[in-house]
């Protein structure tokens, strides 16, 4: 409990210190900066509601006039999207499931032993660009013929899932007042039920933050799927990619494919907006 | 505080602990390890998959430093490195200041602003290719509205790297934001009160008070930004693939090219080992750095 409301105290004192009133001038600023992010996503839903004639205007026509669905059940009907979007759930759940039933303990493990090493590895990891992970898995893939399955897709996923999860509870759990813990164990308590029953209900908010950046970033994930993904078991960003640009050029059904793709990951940030910036001032500069 | 415990008793506590965490090596030494172990053994193969593998020592690498066309990749990786990291910088930092203030919808605004962070990098791209589009793309059609002539953006080899660059400023920015907004939110108010009483301008107090207050934060910015444009992957390749020509070839795109279109294995292992190597040093130039400028 004590973490996310002093992470959000601590923003609060800042903004009732520093921050002045509003003037003309910021005002503008604030609209310099907040309008490109906008405005590509608002031409993306513009793309998406026209029909072709109107997507390859010149000069582009901005407001859809009528806005038509066509795109949308276009993609629909005429690509399988459908299923990818479960392959999509199935890899990025699945990742995600495995990372926290075993992220979790080892977060807290580490915030425990102060094993600052593993998360160097993890940093590491961090570092290390996908492909490297893919070349090796590929090989031992096709070893156990499991090359264009989803558990290959799941399994590495892991490589995302996994260093999300563990570093970033590995920092949420440092921040947990030891206090209660120490109480539990001189009466007795066993590391399990302290953790079980004292550190996890307190980390509750933590665990929903890393389960959906963990989701976000293997969602987002293009590469893994693209090499090891077969016809049937592409991902949503993959089948996006190779589906619709390859066999048909037209812009609307694309920007429409565009659109379902990334809806999902912008409705999950929108709902841990405020936590995101708790969680990268508590995870995102660790060591500071 | 209590009395000192008995080794044994902290020993086996320490035991456990370690139990919450061996499941997770398990999992890290199959798919983070593993994988980097066989890399640095199969660089020292000449190994194309569906032909016979012999060592080759250093060769690969031999064959890599003399190569022209990965070269090319390194120095293309580097100027768009140094854009995609200075440029978000220094908007997200200007960004943050602006969040910092109090104004009317700011949670609302900055939830707009941070959109683009966690859009999906492949959606993202398709859609900047269509903007980018010469003849019938928006950018050129709002470069015409402010007089300006039409650029050929990513079909130009000399303009595609900065094109590129500013999908990923696009991108980016808001992390920055976020990050330095953080530290903006833990100053201390007490430099601020005392150097206004002496008469300091704004820019005064963000010049020497903000400004070296913040420095760690942004350093950890840059360190993040650094590595995360070095391995930029999917907007290069879904919007050029390292065209026109090879104009836009990063290392990452030459080593998908070596790795998954030749199945080049050996030639490949070895462009990661290189690579590794390249983002670890510029990763730990940086953490010294902000190691030199800790204000704690």
């Amino acid at each position: 409990m004590r973490t996310p409301r002093a992470g959000i105290a601590l923003i609060g004192r800042g903004r009732a210190s520093a921050a002045r009133c509003a003037r003309p001038a910021s005002a503008l600023s604030v609209l310099v900066i907040v309008s490109p992010a906008v405005l590509v996503f608002l031409w993306m839903l513009s793309l998406s509601l026209k029909n072709e004639i109107d997507n390859l205007a010149y000069p582009p026509v901005f407001i859809p006039n009528p806005p038509t669905f066509a795109n949308f059940l276009q993609v629909f009907e005429q690509n399988s999207i459908g299923r990818y979007l479960w392959n999509s759930i199935v890899v990025s759940g699945g990742a995600t499931l495995i990372a926290l039933l075993i992220g979790v303990p080892a977060g807290f493990g580490i915030a425990r032993l102060g094993a600052k090493r593993l998360i160097v590895l993890i940093l590491i990891a961090r570092m290390t660009p996908a492909l490297s992970f893919l070349i090796p898995l590929f090989a031992v893939f096709q070893f156990l013929r499991l090359n264009n399955t989803l558990t290959a897709l799941v399994i590495t996923h892991l490589v995302i899932t996994v260093p999300i999860i563990v570093y970033f509870m590995a920092g949420y759990f440092e921040t947990l007042p030891k206090e209660l813990e120490e109480a539990a164990l001189i009466d007795g308590a066993s590391v399990w039920s302290t953790f079980r029953y004292v550190a996890l209900p307190l980390a509750r908010p933590g665990i929903v933050v890393g389960t959906i950046l963990a989701f976000i970033f293997s969602w987002n994930n293009f590469v893994f799927g693209a090499v090891l993904a077969g016809r049937e078991t592409r991902t949503l960003p993959v089948a996006v990619y190779n589906v619709l640009t390859f066999e048909q050029l037209a812009w609307g059904p694309l920007a429409a494919a565009a659109i379902i793709v990334t809806l999902p990951v912008l409705l999950l940030t929108i709902l841990i907006q405020k936590e995101i910036v708790v969680g990268l001032t508590h995870g995102g500069v660790k060591g500071g | 505080m209590p009395p000192a415990r008995p080794a044994r008793f902290l020993a086996r506590r320490r035991r456990s602990y370690f139990y919450f965490i061996a499941p997770t090596l398990v999992v890290v030494g199959a798919v983070i390890i593993f994988p980097w172990l066989y890399t640095l053994w199969m660089s020292a193969f000449d190994w194309t998959i569906g032909s016979a593998a012999h060592y080759v020592g250093l060769g690969n690498y031999e064959k890599l430093f003399t190569n022209q066309r990965f070269g090319e990749a390194v120095l293309h990786t580097f100027y768009f490195t140094a854009l995609a990291v200075a440029a978000p910088l220094v908007l997200g930092t200007a960004a943050a200041m602006i969040f910092h203030r109090e104004f009317p919808f700011r949670g609302m605004l900055r939830g707009l602003f941070i959109m683009p962070m966690m859009a999906t990098p492949v959606a993202v791209a398709l859609v900047w290719t269509m903007m980018f589009h010469p003849q019938q793309g928006v950018l050129n059609y709002l470069l015409s509205l402010i007089g300006l002539p039409p650029s050929l953006w990513v079909y130009s080899p000399t303009v595609v790297i900065p094109s590129l660059v500013l999908v990923e400023v696009w991108h980016w920015t808001p992390l920055v934001m976020l990050i330095v907004l953080g530290g903006l939110a833990a100053l201390p108010t007490e430099p601020y009160e005392s150097a206004r009483l002496d008469g300091a301008s704004e820019w005064q107090l963000f010049r020497f008070i903000t400004l070296p207050l913040v420095a760690p934060f942004i350093l950890v910015a840059a360190v993040i930004r650094t590595i995360d444009a070095l391995k930029t992957f999917d907007t290069i390749y879904v919007i050029t693939g390292g065209g026109p020509g090879t104009a836009s070839e990063t290392i990452n795109l030459y080593l998908y090219l070596q790795a998954f279109a030749f199945y080049n294995i050996g030639t490949a292992s070895a462009v990661v080992v290189v690579f590794f190597v390249i983002v670890l040093a510029l990763a730990l130039l940086l953490l010294h750095v902000r190691e030199k400028t800790k204000w704690t």
